[in-house]
């Protein structure tokens, strides 16, 4: 493809097949089935549902009118696999292989649902069977997972299709290089991967750093336990990261991009890869993009198992290949990332925002979200929740919202005690808390962090001395080893910790963990063991009595610590 | 320049320079302990951290840049407390063995812990636990001593492009240690020390053979003969507590005398007659059509470091043993029969500034006196630690001689020492050998200094001399990569492994820093300038060796005894 017109025409002959997914009925095809294979459907064997729903299409007769589309993650991995069945768009979940049979013959061939494997709300009586009607997903809105449910990660024209692309073609055609970044910078978006920091300064100071070539990086290292949404990205979506880097390139003229995903992530890893192939069979990456002479490419990088990765120092020196080890800033990333050369390092989610908000406009985007906090934000629901998965929603909706609507409540009838955000840099939020709308600087006022988007939610039986151990237990495996109070320090608290819950807690422990923490986060190399006792911290915070418990009456309510007699 | 406010100071720096040296400007001292100038810049430790306006955490004063209008304290008590307690921390994970340490009162951190007050160390949890590795004849690693401020891997990455040690394991387990915790001795370690001359604690430390030589002493059957190499006398001032630059070689030889060897001898002896041979060995290549450019053999790193990375240049090296095993040799042959002492009752020490000494003794090449030639190698610290143990007031020793013939010497193997003195020296009887004239001015500056890469060419009869002085192993990688690149013309080339030379060998007294390593060297030619004899062909103890014994340079008797070959070694082989 060698222009703009190419890429319109892509776009239009590609809808025109696509427009079963809209809700049109098509003359040649009777459905769409875009079945999720997402990492955890794929557990939960929706493979073997694909099977099962081929071999009926044949037996049948209708291979040749139906399409299955694997996709990336839809969002409600405890229910999976699940899928959608377009053009009418019902949700199916629970899916067996032998529940194929069924879609087939009865749905699509004669247009009746199949009743037991629609979603029902909480306490509903009746199902809903359209996706779009299903509180958990009527609640979130979708820029980030926008291509999610109707495209096909494998297919770049399907991408195209739904305007893939098209912010890069703009980009490249209208927009000057510092029109990108003003638009970036207006459009208010804060980076994605935790600390929040303006992405339209940082690709300024990168622009305006001295020293060529530049790079793009794309952090792809997700480790905070029980986060995945840009492995969900990745999976479902890859063009609009590669699309976003490729922006950026324009932005501050560079030409090598290096996505940094880690080994754990196969799939995703995959599906990059097919897609960067598929960008250069079509000249959207490569030299001469859409023949405006503009050259962009890029690499995968895989990390090798070490969480401090995802911290961007430590990142970019293992694409330079050697051991995965923070340094110390400044000069930061802006002015000496890869190789000593300007950088702009920022996370997948990131990257995904990046198209929507060139092609439709940073005011269209800032209108989006809280003051401080625009756009939306992935999160991943885990533990004691009803509906795990993930989910993207407006930057301000509450906690309440996302934990008791989205989210489902908790189950068994328990009580809810605290919702974990942030993941080992995080922090835990109290139930007195759960109306603070979510957004950078509301969270980080209640001692947790937005972090990248982890939310792990506790009930009744959680022990939170069990909880900050857990965590600790994570980052003194996780730490680097290179500076003396991460190495040592996280290692120490998480000492006492252990006694603590083992009921060989001593007077004066928690202080220690005080005085620990406090150090640790003021003198740490960096952002892993700054963070690193925020865990303990606001569990200290917000509930010293279960400490106190432990120590003084060598007891834990929740039942969860071993006392050693 | 740039301006800022460091405790209520104002002060103004060059852009790009750090807290840390802004704060001495205005008499602050800030500790570190990571930090070696230069040469480990890392931010590792969080020592030296400081509290900067508007900064959201404490700042490491070592690696942040001084920026306009800065204000930063370096003393508040919150800043004392960060500090204590990260100090603290490393203790926590500290064998508390000071007493019985190799470092015990030359220890960074026990001087830290002295200076900050620790009292107490609240933290009684796990210790780092890796077993001691004594694999290498040279150096001993103790990983449970290790504050991991990683300025061993610098200097042998950096320094000495060597990278026999890494980071590995990670958190609490980090080790620095040979790649997947290689044996050192199974590495490509050139045994050159560098490592524990940066080491700030007792983790790395010289192969103690203090005991082995106290056993010869004791044994009345043994003729216990010693040797001092150039470096030694002006280092074991620093070992006693001296000055950095005391010249201590008369009171060195009366206290080995005192100490119960039988004879001293002086390393110099040999370095006279290296010239000798190594001269004519050039002459002879230059002459006959030889390898060239001819590279110096004196330093058993370099050697080891040739042998395993530029295996495919052994030619250039002169087959000429270093001075220590040329008198090893001699000591057991010509001496002992001259003495009328069998040479199996003699036991040959040996006085070296370096750690590579203790591993070239035991080659199997340097047998050639039908024993082995150097029984054991003591470093400059070694002999600094018995002089202390036989209650030797060095600084108040009379100044004795060395004993003869052996300890007859000129200036010229004085310099020896120091980087560029085995090129002056040859230069000073290379000139006199093939022209005939006598060297007016025979003090070669273009030689002297700290320079890693050192060039000149000097003027030998018609012949344009073109040489080349290399210290550092990093500095000898780029001429010898000029050399295997056919871009090199040089005919001789001198090569110390260790920066500045030997007066910066691995043995060296604990600290060694360019400002030492510059008043060791000072010392140097201060010592060659007192000579009555500056030239080694003018040494009547090598003139009467060759006659009683040797019979002429690179003779046969030469061949047996003094020269030496070598072995292709490559990388990545055990």
């Amino acid at each position: 493809m060698k222009s703009l017109d190419e890429l319109a025409k892509i776009k239009e002959s590609r809808r025109a097949v696509l427009k079963i997914r809209e809700g049109v009925p098509s003359a040649t095809e009777k459905a769409h089935v875009m079945m999720c294979g997402g990492a955890g459907c794929i557990s939960s064997k929706c493979l073997d549902v694909v099977d099962a729903m081929k071999e009926s299409l044949s037996k049948n007769g209708i291979a040749d009118q139906v399409q299955i589309i694997l996709t990336g993650c839809l969002g409600p991995c405890d229910m999976g696999p699940v899928a959608i069945v377009y053009p009418d768009a019902t949700f199916y979940r629970r899916l067996k292989p032998k529940d194929a049979e069924a879609i087939v013959e009865e749905h699509i061939m004669k247009g009746n649902l199949v009743q037991r494997l629609l979603y029902r709300s909480p306490g509903a009586k009746e199902p809903t069977p359209k996706v779009d009607d299903i509180d958990l997903f009527a609640k979130q809105k979708k820029i980030v997972l926008r291509n999610n449910f109707y495209i096909d990660p494998t297919s770049i024209e399907d991408y195209i299709a739904n305007n893939g692309y098209a912010a890069f073609g703009k980009a490249l055609t209208q927009l000057k290089p510092e029109e990108i970044i003003e638009e970036v910078k207006k459009s208010g978006l804060r980076g994605r991967g935790g600390a929040g920091f303006s992405t339209g300064m940082k690709w300024g100071f990168t622009a305006g750093a001295k020293g060529t070539p530049k790079y793009v990086v794309c952090n792809g290292d997700e480790g905070d336990p029980g986060a995945f949404m840009d492995r969900s990205v990745l999976e479902g979506d890859p063009h609009s990261v590669i699309e976003g880097m490729a922006i950026c390139g324009r932005a501050i003229g560079a030409e090598q991009g290096y996505v940094y995903v880690r080994a754990e992530y196969p799939l995703a890893i995959e599906r990059l890869s097919y897609a960067i192939e598929k960008a250069r069979e079509y000249g959207l990456l490569g030299k001469d993009i859409l023949g405006t002479g503009f050259n962009f490419d890029i690499e995968i990088r895989i990390g090798a198992g070490a969480f401090v990765c995802g911290e961007e120092t430590a990142l970019l020196t293992s694409i330079e290949g050697k051991r995965g080890e923070p340094r110390p800033r400044p000069p930061f990333p802006a002015n000496a990332g890869v190789w000593g050369k300007p950088t702009v390092l920022n996370n997948v989610e990131t990257w995904a925002n990046i198209p929507e908000i060139i092609l439709k406009g940073s005011a269209w985007y800032a209108a989006i979200g809280t003051e401080k906090s625009k756009g939306t934000k992935v999160f991943a629901l885990a533990g004691r929740i009803n509906n795990t998965g993930i989910i993207e929603v407006p930057m301000g909706t509450t906690l309440r919202e996302i934990v008791f609507e989205i989210g489902g409540g908790i189950p068994r009838k328990k009580q809810f005690k605290a919702v974990q955000t942030g993941g080992p840099s995080g922090g835990c939020i109290p139930a007195e808390h759960m109306d603070t709308p979510v957004d950078y600087d509301s969270l980080g006022a209640l001692g947790a962090i937005m972090g990248s988007g982890g939310m792990i939610v506790l009930d009744e039986d959680t022990c939170m001395v069990d909880i900050a151990k857990f965590f600790l237990d994570f980052v003194v495996d996780e730490s680097c080893g290179k500076c003396s109070p991460c190495r040592i320090g996280t290692k120490r608290m998480y000492e006492i910790i252990d006694n603590i819950s083992n009921g060989q807690g001593k007077e004066g422990d928690i202080e220690l963990l005080i005085e620990l923490a406090t150090t640790i986060k003021a003198t740490a190399l960096c952002g892993l063991g700054q963070t690193a006792p925020n865990p303990v911290l606001s569990t200290i915070r917000y509930f010293r009595n279960e400490y106190e418990e432990h120590i003084k009456d060598k007891k834990c309510a929740c039942n969860v610590c071993e006392f050693k007699e | 320049m740039i301006n800022l406010t460091i405790d209520s100071q104002k002060v103004a720096v060059e852009a790009g320079a750090s807290i840390l040296e802004a704060a001495q400007l205005v008499g602050a001292r800030i500790p570190t302990l990571c930090y070696l100038k230069d040469l480990n810049v890392i931010g590792a430790c969080r020592i030296c951290m400081v509290e900067v306006q508007g900064a959201r955490t404490f700042i490491p004063a070592c690696v942040a840049p001084v920026a306009e209008g800065m204000v930063v304290r370096t003393n508040t008590p919150a800043v004392i407390k960060a500090r204590k307690l990260v100090l603290e921390l490393i203790l926590s994970d500290h064998p508390q063995e000071c007493l019985t340490c190799n470092r015990n009162q030359n220890c960074e951190l026990q001087k830290l812990a002295e200076e900050f007050g620790i009292k107490e160390v609240r933290f009684d949890g796990a210790k780092t636990e890796y077993p001691i590795d004594d694999s290498s004849p040279s150096i001993q690693r103790d990983p449970r001593k290790c504050v991991l401020c990683r300025r061993c891997i610098s200097v042998c990455t950096n320094v000495q492009t060597v990278q026999a040690l890494c980071a590995e394991n990670r958190g609490f387990d980090t080790l620095i240690a040979p790649a997947f915790n290689e044996k050192l001795a199974n590495m490509e370690c050139v045994n050159c020390g560098q490592c524990s001359l940066v080491c700030p604690t007792g983790a790395i430390v010289e192969k103690d053979d203090t005991a082995k030589v106290w056993a010869a002493l004791a044994d009345p059957k043994k003729h216990v003969v010693v040797q001092t190499a150039p470096a030694v006398r002006v280092q074991l001032g620093e070992a006693v507590g001296a000055e950095p630059g005391s010249i201590f070689t008369g009171q060195m030889v009366s206290g080995l005398r005192r100490m119960g060897f039988d004879k001293v001898f002086d390393t110099d002896f040999t370095a006279d007659l290296t010239i000798l041979e190594e001269g004519n060995e050039l002459l002879q290549r230059v002459t006959t059509g030889g390898t060239l450019p001819m590279i110096t053999s004196c330093s058993p790193g370099w050697i080891k470091f040739c042998e395993h990375f530029y295996p495919d240049l052994l030619a250039h090296l002169s087959t000429c043993k270093s001075p220590q095993q040329m008198f090893g040799a001699l000591a057991k042959t010509y001496y002992a029969k001259k003495a009328g002492v069998d040479p199996a009752d003699i036991y040959s020490v040996s006085i070296m500034p370096c750690t590579a000494k203790k591993y070239e003794c035991q080659r199997p090449e340097m047998f050639s006196s039908g024993y082995q030639d150097v029984d054991v190698v003591l470093t400059s610290r070694e002999l600094g630690a018995m002089f202390k143990q036989a209650g030797l007031d060095a600084a108040n020793l009379p100044e004795e001689e060395y004993d003869e013939p052996l300890g007859i010497s000129t200036g010229a193997a004085a310099i020896f020492g120091a980087s560029g003195g085995v090129m002056e020296a040859a230069v000073r009887t290379v000139y006199e050998v093939v022209t005939g004239q006598t060297l007016e001015n025979i003090d070669f500056e273009v030689c002297r200094g700290l320079t890693g890469v050192k060039e000149a060419t000097v003027q030998v009869g018609d012949l344009p001399v073109k040489v080349a002085i290399t210290n550092g192993l990093g500095n000898a990688r780029k001429v010898l990569d000029k050399i295997r690149a056919g871009e090199a013309d040089y005919h001789f080339i001198e090569v110390m492994c260790c920066p500045g030379g030997c007066i910066g060998g691995g043995g060296s007294p604990i600290p060694t820093n360019t400002e030492i390593r510059l008043k060791r060297i000072d010392a140097i030619y201060t010592e060659d300038e007192r000579m009555v004899l500056r030239k080694s062909h003018e040494n009547p103890a090598v003139t009467t060796l060759y006659e009683e014994f040797l019979e002429k340079p690179l003779g046969h008797k030469s061949h047996e005894l003094l020269h030496t070959h070598y072995t292709q070694r490559g990388v990545n082989k055990k």
